[in-house]
């Protein structure tokens, strides 16, 4: 089983990780992908850039036990998740979290799983920058919701 | 026992640093915030009981009631927002 998450500053290409997760693997006949980005707006303030902040170890541990979670609950056979760090401006990707599997149903399913997952419980933290100022990023009650809709009750708020 | 103390995002910026050492006999998570409570007003604010907080043990999510071992290490945050 193909697992991998990368924390990194540096920008992704999303065609080079995708080429890599099926790379010599005859099973794959699916492969879904979902990157995040940065929107220039947000609670209704224009953003002028992101910072984000993460747990170094805990982040690659938890998202680990995540990407294990859903090779259990889904016939998947590869999972690749990168999760930049630092500074952002809009418009640059923020995620990406990509999923093989023989069919379309399980990929589909395992990424919006693992986002889902990842939104509430990989502690990571953004502040972004706004006219009115610097402010770290709420939390949001649907994304718990989100989580819970996979027969998951841990919450973020 | 020893224990470092990890802050993160808001938390960090309310205290002031990331992390510290800190030398003690309690034995929960709780009675850990309870300490740094009792410091006076700054982590008062911070590790408030009316704040959403979440807490780690040894880079797992945890309760309060998760028993400190020599060594170990305690993260409080806020909720995460990644993604």
């Amino acid at each position: 089983m193909r697992l991998s998450v990368s924390i990194q500053t540096e920008d992704f290409d999303v065609s080079h990780e995708l080429a890599q997760l099926r790379l010599n693997d005859p099973q794959i006949g699916a492969v879904c992908s979902f990157v995040g980005t940065v929107r220039e707006r947000n609670e209704g303030s224009d953003v002028s850039s992101m910072e984000l902040e993460h747990y170094p170890g805990m982040t690659e541990k938890s998202i680990t036990a995540m990407m294990e979670e859903a090779t259990k609950r889904f016939d998947i056979l590869g999972a690749r998740v990168i999760h930049r760090i630092g500074l952002l401006q809009p418009q640059d990707q923020i995620v990406l979290v990509a999923v093989t599997s023989a069919h379309r149903g399980m990929s589909f399913q395992a990424c919006e799983f693992l986002m889902d997952y990842l939104k509430t419980q990989a502690p990571f933290w953004k502040k972004e920058v706004t006219p009115e100022g610097a402010r770290w990023v709420d939390a949001r009650v649907s994304d718990d919701k989100a989580l819970a809709r996979w027969g998951i009750a841990i919450k973020n708020l | 026992m020893k224990v470092t103390v990890c802050y993160f995002a808001s938390i960090r910026e309310a205290i002031g640093h990331g992390s510290e050492v800190i030398e003690t006999d309690v034995q929960t998570v709780d009675a850990l915030r309870n300490v740094l409570l009792a410091r006076g007003t700054t982590y008062q604010e911070a590790l408030s009981t009316e704040r959403a907080l979440r807490m780690a043990l040894n880079q797992m999510v945890c309760d309060g009631t998760a028993l400190l071992q020599d060594n170990c290490e305690v993260a409080f945050f806020p909720p995460v927002t990644g993604g």
